[in-house]
């Protein structure tokens, strides 16, 4: 287990890097920040003084290894707008998209498995059609679309709610329940074929068969071997905690990490935006790598396996 | 000899969503005590199907009816939980692919402790000094070891031994081995129908061995019973069954069997497939593969009656005898029927 924990970790600590690389590569392919900034009428001198302000006049391989240099030591540059520490004006946006997406992540979750698990033991009835219509429904609207419808009933008809900033948690409604409805359809669906899949296999025959009453097959032998496909998925949701939340922040005017990357996309403030491209690769990789600890937690068969093939 | 399990007229239906297919045709079927009976025949032929609903464990989709009483217990309409009780303690189950019938995720020694549990009341320390028995018992060398193991650790054949020791956890009265043997090599499989046999002796346990292998049920068994397209179309104790088959398809499957002694002769194989369980003749479902059919096998369904001189001999064929027609189970074609009956 431990070697396989060691593994795990320095494949993620290789992504990490990786990371870092491509972002800094994008990031420089994606035009000149001093003509956006300071607008194409501005003197050439402006340019110059801009650029060397900012260090864009080395060359580019200087520019990569101070980057990464910096990179190590904590300092990923100021806010090309306001001269800020980049980092910190991302970091005091992350509380704010954590509080809708924890929310959300926890009714993902809560509705999600249930339902999924419901819909595969009671499979062809009405109540299993039913959750996948649903389902259906949360996997092909898009997330605006019914942000935006939920708005219009919840708060532009009924006035229940706030349709759109940060004042109250009143505000946090309604961006937590789209996400929440649509992460759950997904859950739904993935842990659904996955019991199916897992109600199929011989040794739930076998768990009959010794003698164990249907609820303790399901929940001693089926249900933890449908957790192994399931975990993958609500690891991926766990990943975009950070900036799982672009489109719904930008509907619900919620100024999250997700509303100041468009903003600092658009202004081409780079520095912004490679704190937050670092933190969604980040976040994700730590997910990943929870994922890849958990699954050799819950699958004996992994611990070994995996490890035979990968050495 | 004292009836342990008998099923009488069990038939199967597994509902398609548009129709109901019946798998089984009314089976019929005893197990006296300790003694070990072969059940034989191509797959899809029903031999599974009629142990898995026995001890219910078709589920939702499939429709039973008939009887089958287990010591004087009827299992057919049973509640859940009384059957539950019953599977793994009076009547056990063993199946053909060892490694994927125990569950991945959990340690040897937990699937057994579970069966230990739930029919014998033991837990902690009792229990793995009694897993550890049972694991010696069946040829698992290093038992402590084994199991903190997973399932994945071991080989097929030892998997095999691990589900024979989780059969017996539930000193069970009746063991079901479905192709026991099928996913192993020959030499294990040599060693684990050794096992069964010792194990079915000395604890006077019935074996019902479920096999499409007639060499494996002439090694094991004292009786056998062959089956074709959802029923029993022949019955009789092993040696009366290789001396003097008398329906045409088990004529077919012994006839297909390699000779050990003698010149070498190309095997003899019967002709056509097994028809779908949907689109079954009207008549005698080996009809349209019997090399000695006649018009009246294509209408008259044959019932199993007893010929010849070995007792407990039956067959299920309008050739073995007089006229042999089953009445009750074609109302179709009751004038047919009528008709053939002898005056």
């Amino acid at each position: 287990m431990l070697r396989y924990a060691l593994l795990r970790i320095a494949r993620a600590l290789v992504t990490v890097s990786l990371i870092v690389s491509i972002a800094f590569v994008i990031l420089r392919l994606s035009g000149d920040p001093a003509i956006i900034i300071l607008g194409p009428e501005a003197p050439p001198e402006a340019f110059k003084a801009f650029r060397h302000a900012w260090g864009l006049d080395q060359p580019i391989w200087v520019q990569y290894l101070k980057y990464f240099n910096a990179i190590f030591h904590g300092d990923l540059g100021n806010s090309m707008r306001d001269g800020r520490s980049a980092l910190q004006v991302v970091g005091e946006r992350i509380p704010l998209t954590l509080a809708i997406t924890i929310p959300a992540l926890f009714l993902k979750v809560l509705i999600g498995l249930p339902a999924g698990v419901y819909a595969a033991l009671h499979r062809n009835t009405a109540i299993d059609r039913l959750i996948m219509t649903l389902s259906v429904f949360g996997f092909t609207v898009p997330s605006f679309v019914l942000g935006l419808v939920l708005a219009m009933i919840f708060a532009v008809k009924l006035g229940w709610l706030p349709s759109g900033g940060s004042d109250t948690w009143l505000h946090a409604v309604l961006p937590i329940f789209t996400m929440g409805m649509i992460g759950a359809a997904v859950i739904a669906r993935f842990t659904r074929s996955a019991m199916l899949e897992v109600l199929g296999q011989p040794y739930i025959r076998t768990a009959s068969a010794k003698g164990l009453v249907w609820r303790d097959v399901v929940v001693a032998h089926a249900l933890p071997n449908a957790a192994i496909p399931t975990l993958t998925i609500v690891g991926f949701m766990v990943g975009s905690l950070v900036a799982g939340a672009v489109v719904v922040e930008s509907v619900f005017s919620w100024p999250g990490v997700g509303r100041l990357l468009v903003t600092a996309v658009a202004n081409r403030d780079l520095a912004v935006v490679q704190v937050i491209l670092l933190f969604v690769g980040f976040t994700m990789v730590l997910a990943n790598l929870i994922v890849d600890l958990l699954y050799g937690w819950v699958d004996p068969r992994l611990r070994t396996k995996r490890l035979q093939a990968g050495t | 000899m004292e009836t342990q399990l008998s099923i009488r007229d069990l038939t199967v239906d597994f509902d398609q969503g548009r129709q109901f297919v019946r798998a089984l045709h009314g089976v019929s079927l005893d197990v006296a005590v300790g003694e070990t009976i072969g059940v034989v025949g191509e797959s899809g032929c029903g031999k599974s199907i009629t142990w898995l609903a026995a001890l219910g464990l078709l589920g939702k989709r499939a429709t039973l009816s008939g009887s089958v009483k287990l010591a004087g217990t009827e299992l057919i309409g049973a509640s859940e939980k009384q059957l539950s009780s019953l599977r793994g303690g009076k009547i056990a189950m063993i199946f053909q692919d060892p490694s994927s019938s125990l569950n991945p995720v959990h340690r040897i020694g937990h699937q057994l402790g579970e069966s230990l549990r739930l029919h014998r009341g033991m837990t902690g320390e009792q229990a793995s000094a009694e897993t550890m028995r049972l694991l010696d018992r069946v040829g698992i060398a290093n038992a402590r070891q084994r199991l903190n193991e997973y399932p994945h650790e071991m080989s097929g054949g030892m998997n095999q031994r691990i589900m024979i020791a989780m059969a017996l956890a539930g000193e069970p009265d009746i063991l079901i081995a479905d192709e026991p043997t099928t996913a192993l090599d020959a030499t294990i499989q040599a060693q684990i129908l050794d096992l069964l046999r010792e194990l079915s002796s000395e604890n006077g346990m019935a074996l019902v061995l479920i096999s499409h292998d007639l060499g494996v049920v002439a090694d094991m068994a004292e009786r056998v019973a062959v089956m074709y397209c959802g029923r029993v179309i022949e019955t009789a104790s092993t040696d009366a069954i290789f001396d003097n088959p008398t329906h045409p398809y088990t004529r077919g499957l012994i006839a297909a069997l390699p000779d050990l002694e003698g010149p070498k002769r190309r095997l003899a194989s019967i002709p056509g497939t097994v028809p779908p369980p949907d689109q079954l003749p009207p008549g005698c479902s080996f009809a349209p593969r019997c090399t000695h059919a006649t018009p009246l096998c294509d209408v008259a369904l044959p019932a199993l009656l007893p010929v010849g001189p070995d007792a407990g001999h039956s067959v299920a064929c309008i050739h073995s005898g007089p006229m042999r027609v089953e009445k009750s189970k074609a109302p179709a074609r009751q004038s047919v029927t009528a008709e053939l009956e002898p005056a």
